[in-house]
Protein backbone atom coordinates (compact mmCIF):
# COMPACT_ATOMS: atom_id res chain seq x y z
CA UNK A 1 0.00 0.00 0.00
CA UNK A 2 2.41 2.50 1.38
CA UNK A 3 5.01 1.26 -1.80
CA UNK A 4 2.03 2.07 -4.20
CA UNK A 5 1.83 5.21 -3.11
CA UNK A 6 5.56 6.34 -3.18
CA UNK A 7 4.98 5.18 -6.41
CA UNK A 8 2.32 7.30 -7.71
CA UNK A 9 4.05 10.75 -6.07
CA UNK A 10 7.12 9.16 -8.56
CA UNK A 11 4.94 9.35 -12.05
CA UNK A 12 2.94 12.20 -10.88
CA UNK A 13 6.73 14.12 -10.35
CA UNK A 14 8.17 12.95 -13.19
CA UNK A 15 4.56 13.68 -15.46
CA UNK A 16 4.54 17.62 -14.28
CA UNK A 17 8.83 18.20 -14.64
CA UNK A 18 7.71 16.63 -18.27
CA UNK A 19 5.07 18.69 -18.94
CA UNK A 20 6.32 21.69 -17.68
CA UNK A 21 8.84 21.31 -20.21
CA UNK A 22 6.82 20.98 -23.01
CA UNK A 23 4.67 23.97 -21.84
CA UNK A 24 7.96 25.80 -21.93
CA UNK A 25 9.26 25.04 -25.15
CA UNK A 26 5.67 25.53 -26.81
CA UNK A 27 5.92 29.16 -24.87
CA UNK A 28 9.59 29.59 -26.65
CA UNK A 29 7.70 28.44 -29.95
CA UNK A 30 5.31 31.73 -29.87
CA UNK A 31 7.29 33.96 -28.10
CA UNK A 32 10.13 34.27 -30.24
CA UNK A 33 10.27 36.48 -33.16
CA UNK A 34 12.41 34.90 -35.97
CA UNK A 35 12.69 31.42 -37.55
CA UNK A 36 16.34 30.42 -36.24
CA UNK A 37 15.57 31.11 -32.35
CA UNK A 38 12.54 29.93 -33.03
CA UNK A 39 13.86 26.53 -34.10
CA UNK A 40 15.58 26.29 -30.32
CA UNK A 41 12.41 25.55 -28.65
CA UNK A 42 11.02 22.30 -29.77
CA UNK A 43 14.63 20.51 -29.15
CA UNK A 44 14.35 21.35 -25.82
CA UNK A 45 10.41 19.45 -25.65
CA UNK A 46 12.12 16.62 -27.83
CA UNK A 47 15.21 15.99 -24.97
CA UNK A 48 13.69 16.54 -21.60
CA UNK A 49 10.19 17.10 -22.18
CA UNK A 50 9.62 13.61 -23.61
CA UNK A 51 12.67 12.47 -21.25
CA UNK A 52 10.09 12.89 -18.14
CA UNK A 53 7.30 11.74 -19.76
CA UNK A 54 8.86 8.64 -20.72
CA UNK A 55 10.42 7.99 -17.15
CA UNK A 56 6.92 8.50 -15.58
CA UNK A 57 5.55 5.81 -18.17
CA UNK A 58 8.57 3.20 -17.10
CA UNK A 59 8.12 3.62 -13.74
CA UNK A 60 4.19 3.06 -13.87
CA UNK A 61 4.16 -0.22 -15.71
CA UNK A 62 6.83 -1.27 -13.36
CA UNK A 63 4.83 -0.30 -10.22
CA UNK A 64 1.42 -0.87 -12.09
CA UNK A 65 1.52 -3.08 -14.90
CA UNK A 66 3.44 -6.15 -16.06
CA UNK A 67 6.48 -5.66 -14.48
CA UNK A 68 10.28 -3.71 -16.65
CA UNK A 69 9.06 -2.25 -19.76
CA UNK A 70 11.79 -1.08 -21.87
CA UNK A 71 10.44 0.23 -24.81
CA UNK A 72 10.51 3.72 -23.36
CA UNK A 73 14.33 3.84 -24.11
CA UNK A 74 14.01 2.74 -27.69
CA UNK A 75 11.77 5.62 -28.41
CA UNK A 76 14.34 8.14 -26.15
CA UNK A 77 17.17 6.57 -28.75
CA UNK A 78 14.88 7.03 -31.71
CA UNK A 79 14.16 10.42 -31.00
CA UNK A 80 17.62 11.07 -30.26
CA UNK A 81 18.81 10.03 -33.19
CA UNK A 82 15.52 11.92 -35.61
CA UNK A 83 15.00 15.16 -34.13
CA UNK A 84 18.67 16.95 -35.00
CA UNK A 85 18.38 15.97 -38.55
CA UNK A 86 14.94 17.98 -38.59
CA UNK A 87 16.17 20.47 -37.01
CA UNK A 88 19.43 20.27 -39.19
CA UNK A 89 16.65 20.78 -42.44
CA UNK A 90 14.66 23.80 -41.15
CA UNK A 91 17.94 25.33 -40.13
CA UNK A 92 19.38 24.35 -44.04
CA UNK A 93 15.33 25.83 -45.26
CA UNK A 94 15.32 29.36 -43.67
CA UNK A 95 19.68 29.88 -44.80
CA UNK A 96 18.23 29.02 -48.19
CA UNK A 97 15.10 31.38 -48.06
CA UNK A 98 17.21 33.94 -46.40
CA UNK A 99 15.06 34.72 -43.84
CA UNK A 100 17.30 35.27 -41.45
CA UNK A 101 20.61 36.91 -40.92
CA UNK A 102 23.49 35.32 -43.02
CA UNK A 103 25.51 33.48 -41.78
CA UNK A 104 29.65 34.74 -41.75
CA UNK A 105 31.67 32.75 -44.40
CA UNK A 106 33.03 29.94 -42.78
CA UNK A 107 37.06 29.87 -41.55
CA UNK A 108 37.96 26.65 -43.03
CA UNK A 109 36.21 26.24 -46.37
CA UNK A 110 34.53 29.14 -49.49
CA UNK A 111 30.71 29.03 -48.30
CA UNK A 112 28.38 26.87 -46.76
CA UNK A 113 26.79 24.38 -48.49
CA UNK A 114 23.09 25.42 -48.60
CA UNK A 115 24.71 28.70 -49.97
CA UNK A 116 26.70 26.62 -52.63
CA UNK A 117 24.36 26.70 -55.86
CA UNK A 118 25.54 25.13 -58.81
CA UNK A 119 26.67 26.91 -61.55
CA UNK A 120 23.84 25.77 -63.95
CA UNK A 121 21.11 26.97 -61.40
CA UNK A 122 22.65 30.61 -60.42
CA UNK A 123 20.76 31.76 -63.85
CA UNK A 124 17.42 29.72 -62.31
CA UNK A 125 17.44 31.62 -58.86
CA UNK A 126 17.96 35.02 -60.45
CA UNK A 127 15.33 34.96 -62.83
CA UNK A 128 13.43 33.63 -59.83
CA UNK A 129 13.90 36.63 -57.30
CA UNK A 130 13.00 39.45 -60.34
CA UNK B 1 38.80 -18.44 -40.45
CA UNK B 2 39.73 -14.74 -40.01
CA UNK B 3 38.06 -14.06 -43.45
CA UNK B 4 34.92 -16.24 -43.12
CA UNK B 5 34.31 -13.85 -39.97
CA UNK B 6 35.07 -11.05 -41.89
CA UNK B 7 32.13 -12.08 -44.26
CA UNK B 8 29.92 -13.03 -42.27
CA UNK B 9 30.29 -9.96 -39.34
CA UNK B 10 31.02 -7.28 -41.57
CA UNK B 11 30.01 -4.90 -38.61
CA UNK B 12 30.11 -6.60 -35.52
CA UNK B 13 28.90 -3.65 -33.79
CA UNK B 14 25.83 -3.48 -36.43
CA UNK B 15 25.08 -6.80 -35.09
CA UNK B 16 25.21 -5.99 -31.54
CA UNK B 17 22.90 -3.13 -32.01
CA UNK B 18 20.63 -4.41 -34.16
CA UNK B 19 20.07 -7.57 -31.27
CA UNK B 20 19.47 -4.88 -28.63
CA UNK B 21 17.47 -3.15 -30.44
CA UNK B 22 15.36 -6.26 -31.42
CA UNK B 23 15.35 -7.61 -28.05
CA UNK B 24 14.05 -4.24 -26.39
CA UNK B 25 11.10 -4.22 -29.50
CA UNK B 26 10.02 -7.58 -27.93
CA UNK B 27 9.63 -5.84 -24.58
CA UNK B 28 10.75 -9.04 -23.08
CA UNK B 29 14.06 -10.67 -22.72
CA UNK B 30 13.81 -14.94 -23.79
CA UNK B 31 16.69 -16.69 -25.24
CA UNK B 32 14.16 -17.04 -28.24
CA UNK B 33 13.82 -13.60 -28.76
CA UNK B 34 17.70 -13.23 -28.46
CA UNK B 35 18.82 -16.12 -31.19
CA UNK B 36 16.24 -14.28 -33.37
CA UNK B 37 17.39 -11.05 -33.15
CA UNK B 38 21.13 -12.18 -33.74
CA UNK B 39 19.81 -13.82 -36.87
CA UNK B 40 18.25 -10.81 -37.90
CA UNK B 41 21.70 -8.71 -36.64
CA UNK B 42 23.65 -11.22 -39.27
CA UNK B 43 21.22 -11.05 -42.20
CA UNK B 44 20.74 -7.19 -41.94
CA UNK B 45 24.53 -6.28 -42.07
CA UNK B 46 25.18 -8.55 -44.53
CA UNK B 47 22.81 -7.97 -47.38
CA UNK B 48 23.20 -4.12 -46.42
CA UNK B 49 27.37 -4.08 -46.86
CA UNK B 50 27.20 -2.86 -50.16
CA UNK B 51 25.59 0.51 -49.68
CA UNK B 52 28.65 1.86 -46.95
CA UNK B 53 32.36 0.82 -48.12
CA UNK B 54 33.90 2.98 -46.17
CA UNK B 55 32.82 2.67 -42.39
CA UNK B 56 34.98 3.92 -39.78
CA UNK B 57 36.73 0.81 -38.31
CA UNK B 58 38.65 2.36 -35.59
CA UNK B 59 35.63 3.16 -33.59
CA UNK B 60 36.72 2.37 -29.50
CA UNK B 61 33.51 2.01 -27.44
CA UNK B 62 34.44 2.35 -24.07
CA UNK B 63 35.87 5.96 -24.18
CA UNK B 64 31.86 6.28 -25.62
CA UNK B 65 29.83 5.53 -22.29
CA UNK B 66 31.44 9.02 -20.57
CA UNK B 67 30.58 10.76 -23.41
CA UNK B 68 26.98 9.81 -23.67
CA UNK B 69 26.90 10.46 -20.10
CA UNK B 70 28.41 14.03 -20.10
CA UNK B 71 26.06 14.31 -23.05
CA UNK B 72 22.86 13.67 -21.12
CA UNK B 73 23.88 15.90 -17.87
CA UNK B 74 24.77 18.58 -20.35
CA UNK B 75 21.26 18.67 -22.13
CA UNK B 76 19.99 18.46 -18.51
CA UNK B 77 21.21 21.38 -17.39
CA UNK B 78 21.26 23.71 -20.63
CA UNK B 79 17.21 22.89 -20.34
CA UNK B 80 17.05 24.51 -17.04
CA UNK B 81 19.29 27.56 -18.18
CA UNK B 82 17.30 28.04 -21.95
CA UNK B 83 13.55 27.38 -19.74
CA UNK B 84 14.84 30.12 -17.68
CA UNK B 85 15.91 32.37 -21.01
CA UNK B 86 12.62 31.46 -22.32
CA UNK B 87 10.28 32.48 -19.41
CA UNK B 88 12.49 35.48 -17.96
CA UNK B 89 14.02 37.35 -20.66
CA UNK B 90 12.25 39.66 -23.21
CA UNK B 91 13.30 38.94 -26.86
CA UNK B 92 14.92 42.72 -27.21
CA UNK B 93 17.41 41.29 -24.39
CA UNK B 94 18.29 38.41 -26.95
CA UNK B 95 21.23 38.30 -28.33
CA UNK B 96 21.28 35.02 -30.84
CA UNK B 97 24.31 34.86 -33.01
CA UNK B 98 26.21 32.65 -35.49
CA UNK B 99 29.04 30.68 -34.22
CA UNK B 100 31.51 29.16 -37.04
CA UNK B 101 33.32 26.35 -35.83
CA UNK B 102 36.28 24.77 -37.63
CA UNK B 103 36.56 21.27 -37.73
CA UNK B 104 39.58 18.62 -36.58
CA UNK B 105 37.18 15.39 -37.25
CA UNK B 106 37.23 13.57 -40.55
CA UNK B 107 34.86 10.61 -40.47
CA UNK B 108 31.58 11.74 -41.38
CA UNK B 109 30.02 9.35 -38.41
CA UNK B 110 32.16 11.68 -36.20
CA UNK B 111 30.68 14.87 -37.44
CA UNK B 112 27.52 13.40 -38.03
CA UNK B 113 27.68 12.47 -33.87
CA UNK B 114 29.14 16.16 -33.23
CA UNK B 115 26.04 17.85 -35.06
CA UNK B 116 24.00 15.62 -33.59
CA UNK B 117 25.25 16.69 -30.06
CA UNK B 118 25.41 20.12 -30.27
CA UNK B 119 21.14 20.31 -31.88
CA UNK B 120 20.37 18.47 -28.57
CA UNK B 121 22.17 20.45 -25.99
CA UNK B 122 19.45 23.25 -25.87
CA UNK B 123 20.55 26.49 -27.00
CA UNK B 124 22.51 25.93 -30.12
CA UNK B 125 21.15 24.05 -33.23
CA UNK B 126 23.65 22.75 -35.41
CA UNK B 127 22.52 24.23 -39.20
CA UNK B 128 25.01 23.41 -41.89
CA UNK B 129 28.42 22.10 -43.22
CA UNK B 130 30.73 24.22 -45.40
CA UNK B 131 30.31 22.85 -48.66
CA UNK B 132 34.12 21.03 -48.40
CA UNK B 133 32.84 19.86 -45.01
CA UNK B 134 35.65 21.34 -42.81
CA UNK B 135 33.80 24.02 -40.39
CA UNK B 136 30.31 23.39 -38.99
CA UNK B 137 27.55 26.52 -38.92
CA UNK B 138 26.17 26.70 -35.31
CA UNK B 139 23.06 28.86 -34.01
CA UNK B 140 23.18 29.58 -30.09
CA UNK B 141 19.95 31.39 -29.16
CA UNK B 142 21.60 33.61 -26.50
CA UNK B 143 25.44 34.10 -26.87
CA UNK B 144 27.15 37.56 -25.84
CA UNK B 145 30.58 35.90 -27.13
CA UNK B 146 30.05 33.55 -29.65
CA UNK B 147 34.05 32.10 -29.75
CA UNK B 148 33.34 31.55 -26.48
CA UNK B 149 30.81 28.57 -27.22
CA UNK B 150 32.99 28.02 -30.14
CA UNK B 151 35.70 27.12 -27.57
CA UNK B 152 33.92 25.52 -25.42
CA UNK B 153 32.34 23.13 -27.81
CA UNK B 154 35.73 22.59 -29.33
CA UNK B 155 36.99 21.78 -26.15
CA UNK B 156 34.09 19.55 -24.44
CA UNK B 157 32.77 17.10 -27.37
CA UNK B 158 35.49 17.50 -30.46
CA UNK B 159 37.99 16.89 -27.59
CA UNK B 160 36.19 13.98 -26.18
CA UNK B 161 35.42 12.49 -30.17
CA UNK B 162 38.73 12.58 -31.30
CA UNK B 163 39.37 10.05 -28.93
CA UNK B 164 36.73 8.24 -29.36
CA UNK B 165 37.37 7.78 -33.48
CA UNK B 166 41.18 7.83 -33.50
Amino acid sequence: MMLEMIATFFVAFWLLVGAIFSLVGSIGLLKFNDSMTRLHAPTKVGTVGVGALLVASMIHSYAFGDGWSIHELLIMAFLFVTAPISANFIAKVVIHKKSCETPPPPTKDETWSTLDIPEADREYTKTEKA
Amino acid sequence: MIKAFRWLLPHPFLTLLLTVVWVLLQNSVTSGMVVFGLILGIIIPRATAVWWPDRPLNFRLIPMIPYVLLVMWDILIANVQVAWIVLTRPNSKLRPAWVVIPLDLKQPEAISILAGTITLTPGTVSADLSNEGHSLLVHALDAPNPDEVRDQIKDRYERRLKEIFV
